[in-house]
């Protein structure tokens, strides 16, 4: 049942998780840009904030509403809190005995992540594939996603660089949440329509002074709900990718590499860019060594080196690699797009290469570009 | 695996002796050092000296005299393993500006006597002199990098440095892009990384003190510099500081036209 709170519920809820213990992780303004960061109170939330996103551009724009989520989604992830950066993985120490293997704890500070994205509650599904698969579970990432309690929040502002109705992940959270937040603002009424999906979010819902929905309210949030789906900046046709799949010697790939600084700035961004490289280190204590998990890129010569040197040595293939594993063999891997049209990569890249438009322009530009039919798909370049 | 301590030798050549001071600059590994490597030859911490050969030598600084240019041959003659710190020993550093010009007219319009001066028309890198062991970049260095270049010699592995482009690092730490997000022209995309990024976390500009990153598109670059307003002018500039005489960043085509941002 769709209960309504003002924005002091929608405080209340926040001041509920930190009771609980939780860190509460949401949507911020934090130099220039709205970041999900830690949060003491809702009124850290970017009130009054929105942003215009393009190709390699960002900036942070006023509005003249007290709107808590009047942006598109975060500029960074949510992917840190689930999947950290830097993970100690063992240490060890050589003794008299043998070695002594000391393994980190894998339990993290429990957090509520809150305001999340259907993109990014569908990102989430995404890594969930890749680190819960039964074979091989990151208990790491099992523990923080287990305790993690997630308040999403449907999007009724999409940026330029959005394309999640394309991808059929949002702008509404439909499922993968203890909260759903709409947050409704018209005639002067400001008011938070929230659905509960968990045990545990139906009794935080309980504690806060609610009303039920009434027509008119869901009224309201589905055409909030069809006015985003009508202004996505960017669109991605489904049929493109495997087209643009058929042309892995197209001229276009040069192009794009031409642009591309393989500086890795899109798979940072990513919410569904899982790949690490694992480190071993020995300090200057004789006997004693480290191995960390790092964010590693598939856009560095070192994350396909092997004997010899590199497998992808050019950036031309290090894009492709990169695009069409995102788009296409993601599918054949994990059942599912490994794009969910949040648009960070084209915002986050500095010369604003745009996959909307690379995969568009692949697939349709196929046969006109006179290229010879692909007989040896297994090259690689 | 060496039973006696492996000995170290710090030499210096054309520099600032900056990236000598890194070293010392270790202070709370210093002493953990000195216990694994015997610090036979470092004239910036102490006189006394051990005579060669040495296990590791770290060599600072650039060639700039024909002097130096002999000396480097008896250093790696010297040196088992020879580790060159910092931009002037990587790609010729700052001075290496003297490159682009002439430098008879530069010692008229700096010295009241030129003619006490003995020094070659260029600065250049140690690799251009004798075979180099490792590089390790930065002006001046990183004292975490150049603790894991030590570490890694004795544990007889090879470092884990990476040489990827400064924006992995400042992506890690949760930065905001001042290219981006602020349209402050920054080298980082090009630019080698391992200062974890310490410009653009104090909302700075990377300046490329680190040299080339791997496969550096300066091309590309300087086109988004262009966008960004930056003239051709200033992106040499930018290019033009402590690695000028890189490869990548020597000659950077400037009069590129701005990228095109195609927005539906």
């Amino acid at each position: 049942m769709t209960r309504v709170v003002d924005t002091a519920g929608l405080d209340e809820i926040v001041r509920l998780l930190r009771a609980a213990g939780r860190t509460v992780i949401a949507p911020t303004v934090r130099d220039g840009t709205i970041v999900p960061a830690e949060i003491e109170s809702g009124a850290e939330l970017p009130i009054g904030w929105t942003e215009d996103q393009n190709g390699g551009y960002y900036r942070l724009a006023a509005t003249d509403t007290p709107e808590r989520f009047a942006f598109s989604s975060p500029s960074d992830s949510w992917k840190r809190y689930l999947h950290p950066p830097r993970t100690l993985l063992v240490r060890t120490r050589s003794t008299e005995a043998g070695i002594d293997v000391e393994l980190p704890d894998p339990s993290a500070p429990s957090v509520a992540l809150f305001g999340v994205r259907s993109c990014d509650l569908a990102a989430m599904h995404v890594l969930d594939q890749v680190f819960l698969d039964d074979a091989a579970t990151d208990p790491g990432y099992a523990a923080r996603r287990a305790d993690a309690f997630i308040v999403a929040a449907g999007c009724a502002h999409p940026g330029n660089t959005c394309f999640c109705a394309s991808m059929q992940t949002g702008p509404t959270p439909n499922a993968g949440y203890d909260l759903a937040v709409a947050e409704l603002y018209d005639n002067g009424q400001h008011r938070f329509l929230i659905d509960s999906g968990s045990d545990r979010g139906a009794n935080l819902l309980a504690e806060v002074d609610s009303r039920p929905a009434t027509e008119a309210d869901t009224a309201a949030a589905a055409a909030a709900h069809d006015n985003a789906v009508q202004h996505m900046g960017r669109t991605l046709s489904p049929s493109d990718p495997p087209a643009a799949a058929a042309h892995t010697d197209h001229p276009r790939w040069d192009d794009v590499a031409e642009r591309c600084l393989a500086c890795g700035n899109c798979t940072m961004v990513c919410p569904t860019c899982f790949c690490s490289s694992t480190q071993d280190s020995s300090g200057l204590i004789p006997g004693e060594a480290e191995r960390w998990r790092v964010w590693d890129s598939c856009f560095t010569a070192d994350f396909s080196s092997v004997h010899g040197g590199p497998v992808r040595s050019t950036t031309r293939s290090r894009y492709r690699q990169w695009l069409l594993h995102k788009l296409v063999t993601w599918h054949d891997q994990f059942g599912m797009s490994g794009c969910v049209g949040c648009g960070r990569c084209i915002t986050a890249c500095p010369v604003g290469i745009d996959l909307t438009a690379e995969i568009a322009a692949l697939a349709r530009s196929g046969s006109e570009s006179g290229e010879a039919p692909n007989t040896t798909n297994a090259t690689v370049t | 695996m060496i039973d006696r301590k492996p000995s170290l030798a710090v030499w210096k050549f054309a520099s600032c002796d900056g990236c000598q001071l890194t070293l010392l600059d270790c202070e709370d590994e210093l002493l953990a050092v000195a216990e694994q490597i015997d610090i036979a030859y470092f004239l910036e911490a102490t006189r006394a000296t051990v005579e060669g050969p040495y296990d590791v030598s770290l060599v600072e600084g650039s060639i700039t005299t024909a002097g130096d240019m002999e000396r480097i041959k008896e250093v790696r003659r010297q040196s088992r393993f020879l580790i060159t710190i910092g931009a002037c020993a990587t790609s010729g550093g700052i001075q290496a500006l003297r490159n682009f010009g002439d430098v008879e007219e530069l010692m008229r319009i700096v010295y009241a006597t030129p003619s006490f001066l003995s020094t070659l028309d260029t600065s250049t890198p140690i690799s251009d002199h004798v075979p180099v062991d490792f590089e390790l970049r930065g002006c001046p260095i990183d004292r975490n990098q150049l603790l894991e270049v030590i570490s890694a010699y004795l544990a007889g592995r090879k470092p884990a440095i990476g040489e990827h482009s400064v924006c992995i690092e400042c992506k890690q730490r949760h930065n905001t892009c001042v290219m981006v997000s602020h349209g402050t022209p920054c080298l980082g995309p090009v630019t080698h990384a391992g200062c974890g990024a310490l410009c653009p976390t104090f909302h700075r500009g990377c300046y490329g003190c680190f040299g080339p990153a791997e496969q550096a598109n300066v091309k590309s670059m300087s086109g988004a510099l262009a966008q960004l307003g930056v003239s051709p002018d200033e992106i040499q500039r930018l290019f033009h500081t402590f690695n000028a005489w890189s490869e990548e960043f020597r000659n950077p085509p400037v009069q590129v036209a701005a990228p095109t941002r195609k927005t539906p």
